[in-house]
């Protein structure tokens, strides 16, 4: 197991070298200069000039590569063009609010979508089941921002029971993660929903039901047990979801987490910054896949890694 | 030859029909049987029959799509059918029990063999979960599983086929049922274990005085486990007969059909061939033929047989048959009435 895991962590390597280079091409290519952006409207071709210099931007693109992934490997990410702290401290600044927002908005998301979609399982095609449908549509449908401004307009400015935005309390987390929620909560729901009306027909569900099992334990224990693979699996994709949302969500109501960072960053064609807070998102992302393979091996006694 | 005692199951007009997408199907048309404490029962037919419906209907264990039961399921004098679902729910596992076809699917792949014979102890023996445990491993025991106490905290894959049908055993004897409803317990194993498993089975039997509803297409498994036989074709009953006439004499062509065309006594060891040798298939519920259905398959056909069903002839005590060979003339005349 241990031997697994150590592959597996190294088997990650290559991923985010393939994500630090796709992100480092990709940035150059978009327009808009960021020495030009740091110097502001009035500076001078010399004085423009002397910040790229600064930045190493006057090297050829492939030197400047190899120049980032050397410090990348030295797990050192560089300073911010725009702030002049270091990166990586700027991220550990931020980032506890993000992995906040994401796990409430995840538990949140998996306690109403789970048992929504256990309900529709057990009545399909009852009144109750295309409610759940609607409302999954309807959250799948609509956009993060959209909805993130239509609860701040509803619970902050017209019944004034919560903080449209910033930081402090737990009233604060209350809407971003309710917004967030809504972007995962329905996919969990039609998981949930498909895969137990599999496992509830399954003939070992046959055989729970002939030994005079209450209704409860042959759902619960039987079914929902079996069911749990797929669930894990639809709860680690969508947190790739949650962070894309995090995005939108941190924007629309000031979260200071790494989602507004990257938006700051991009309209300040601050390179270094970007690089670092999305090749972050990418390796939270292979974490929790890492940790959903792990949950496997416990919740199905069939799967062993050696 | 019938015991005199009441029976234990009575299954009277029992039809069950699944409302499909494609429309209704019949698959249990008017079955009548009876099961007296302690006897082994044959259910025998090819498979489509509807014997596998006949079972899960008598536990109303069908559920989707919707299937709609009728007519009467009399278990020790009280009709199931007519219970609410916590009365069945109480039946289910300790009055009646069940063994089903396939060892590799009918066990909950992520719970301890252990666990899941104890569970159903506990519903209906009100142990404590220590006792049930024990319990459980007493059963594996007992279905003579080696090393039982290790084997009960293992899960279903680490178990042969045959191993796991055992566990089944053990979980359908586990609160002692009067009656057992085993649907082709053996078909999905190797032809030795099939033997063990039987062996078991008849061994257990005898010990706990259980009735047995045996479901297969093997009539040598049925000469050996069976006292009575019913043959089941296209969702309807055509012969009842005890075992030994069975063989010595089948009336019902569709019998004699499965028997292979001579029927000797003492050639029980070569039925294995004889499915192949009735022409044709069952035929699918929803387009079951006029008349009696199985007449397009049927080489001693009349021409009353395609138009008229055949009624049930009472042959003697414990035999019918559901042919118009057998019917006297007065019954041919009369057939419009049937
Ligand atoms: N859930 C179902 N929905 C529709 N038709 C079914 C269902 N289960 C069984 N049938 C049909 O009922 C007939 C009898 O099936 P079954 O009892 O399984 O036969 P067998 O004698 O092989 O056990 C078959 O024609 C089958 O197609
Ligand atoms: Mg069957």
């Amino acid at each position: 197991m241990l031997n697994y895991l150590v592959k597996r962590l190294i088997s990650t390597i290559p991923v985010l070298i393939g994500i630090s280079l796709l992100l480092f091409f990709m940035l150059r290519m978009l327009p808009g200069d960021p020495a030009q952006v740091l110097a502001g409207q009035m500076a001078t071709p010399q004085e423009i000039e002397n910040i790229r210099h600064q930045l190493g931007l006057d090297r050829p693109i492939y030197e400047q590569y190899a120049i980032y992934l050397g410090h990348l490997a030295r797990f050192d990410l560089g300073r911010s063009a725009r702030t002049q702290n270091p990166v990586s401290q700027e991220i550990w600044a931020r980032l506890p609010n993000t992995l906040l927002l994401a796990v409430v908005a995840m538990g949140l998301a998996c306690l109403l979508g789970i048992p929504a979609g256990i309900i529709s399982a057990l009545r399909p095609y009852s009144w109750i089941d295309y409610a759940v449908t609607m409302t999954a549509l309807f959250g799948i449908s609509m956009p993060v921002f959209w909805l993130g401004l239509m609860l701040v307009v509803l619970f902050s400015i017209i019944l004034k029971w919560l903080p449209a935005g910033g930081t402090g309390g737990w009233q604060y987390v209350i809407l971003p993660s309710v917004t967030l929620a809504s972007f995962v909560v329905a996919f969990i729901a039609r998981m949930t929903r498909s895969t137990m009306l599999e496992t509830l027909s399954q003939d070992y569900t046959t055989t729970a039901r002939s030994k005079g099992l209450t209704e409860k334990v042959i759902v619960v224990k039987h079914a929902f047990r079996n069911a749990l693979i797929p669930i894990i699996t639809v709860v680690g994709l969508q947190f790739g979801m949650l962070l894309g949302g995090a995005v939108l969500t941190e924007t629309v109501f000031a979260w200071p987490g790494i989602g507004r960072l990257i938006v700051d960053s991009i309209l300040a064609r601050d390179y270094p910054m970007i690089q670092g807070t999305i090749l972050v998102f990418g390796l939270l992302y292979i974490l929790v896949n890492l940790a959903v393979d792990f949950i496997y091996a416990f919740v199905d006694p069939r799967i062993r890694y050696d | 030859m019938n015991p005199p005692e009441a029976p234990l199951l009575a299954v009277r007009n029992l039809h069950t029909r699944f409302h499909t997408l494609d429309g209704v199907v019949n698959a249990v048309d008017g079955v009548d049987f009876e099961v007296y404490p302690g006897e082994t029962l044959g259910l025998v037919g090819e498979s489509g029959c509807g014997k596998s419906v006949t079972a899960f209907s008598i536990l109303q264990l069908l559920r989707c799509p919707p299937a709609e039961i009728q007519g009467q399921v009399e278990f020790e004098g009280v009709d199931l059918l007519g219970l609410d679902k916590e009365a069945v729910r109480r039946i289910r596992g300790g009055g009646i029990s069940m063994i089903f076809q396939e060892p590799m699917t009918s066990l909950n792949p992520v719970l301890k063999i252990g666990e899941q014979i104890a569970e159903g102890v506990r519903v209906h023996k009100k142990m404590t979960h220590r006792q049930s445990r024990r319990w459980a491993v007493e059963m594996l025991r007992m279905v003579r599983i080696s090393s039982p106490g290790s084997r009960a905290r293992q899960y279903p894959h680490k178990f042969s086929g045959g191993m796991r049908q055992r566990a089944m055993i053990a979980m359908a004897l586990s609160c002692r049922p009067r009656l057992i409803l085993a649907d082709e317990p053996t078909t999905a194993l190797d032809v030795t274990i099939q033997a063990q498993v039987m062996e078991l089975m008849q061994e257990l039997k005898k010990e706990f005085n259980t009735a047995i509803v045996l479901i297969t297409h093997d009539l040598g498994v049925i000469a050996e486990m069976a006292s009575r036989v019913v043959v089941m074709y296209a969702g309807k009953i055509v012969e009842e007969a005890p075992v030994r006439e069975i063989f010595k004499d089948p009336r019902h062509p569709y019998t004699r059909g499965l028997l292979g065309s001579i029927p000797v006594i003492g050639r029980k060891a070569e039925t294995g061939r004889r499915l192949q040798e009735i022409p044709g298939v069952v035929p699918s519920p929803m387009e079951a033929p006029p008349g009696c259905r199985f007449h397009p398959r049927c080489s001693e056909a009349l021409a009353l047989c395609s138009t008229q069903p055949p009624p049930v002839i009472r042959l003697t005590d414990n035999r019918c048959v559901r042919c118009w060979l057998e019917a006297g003339d007065n019954e041919k005349k009369t057939s419009d009435f049937v």
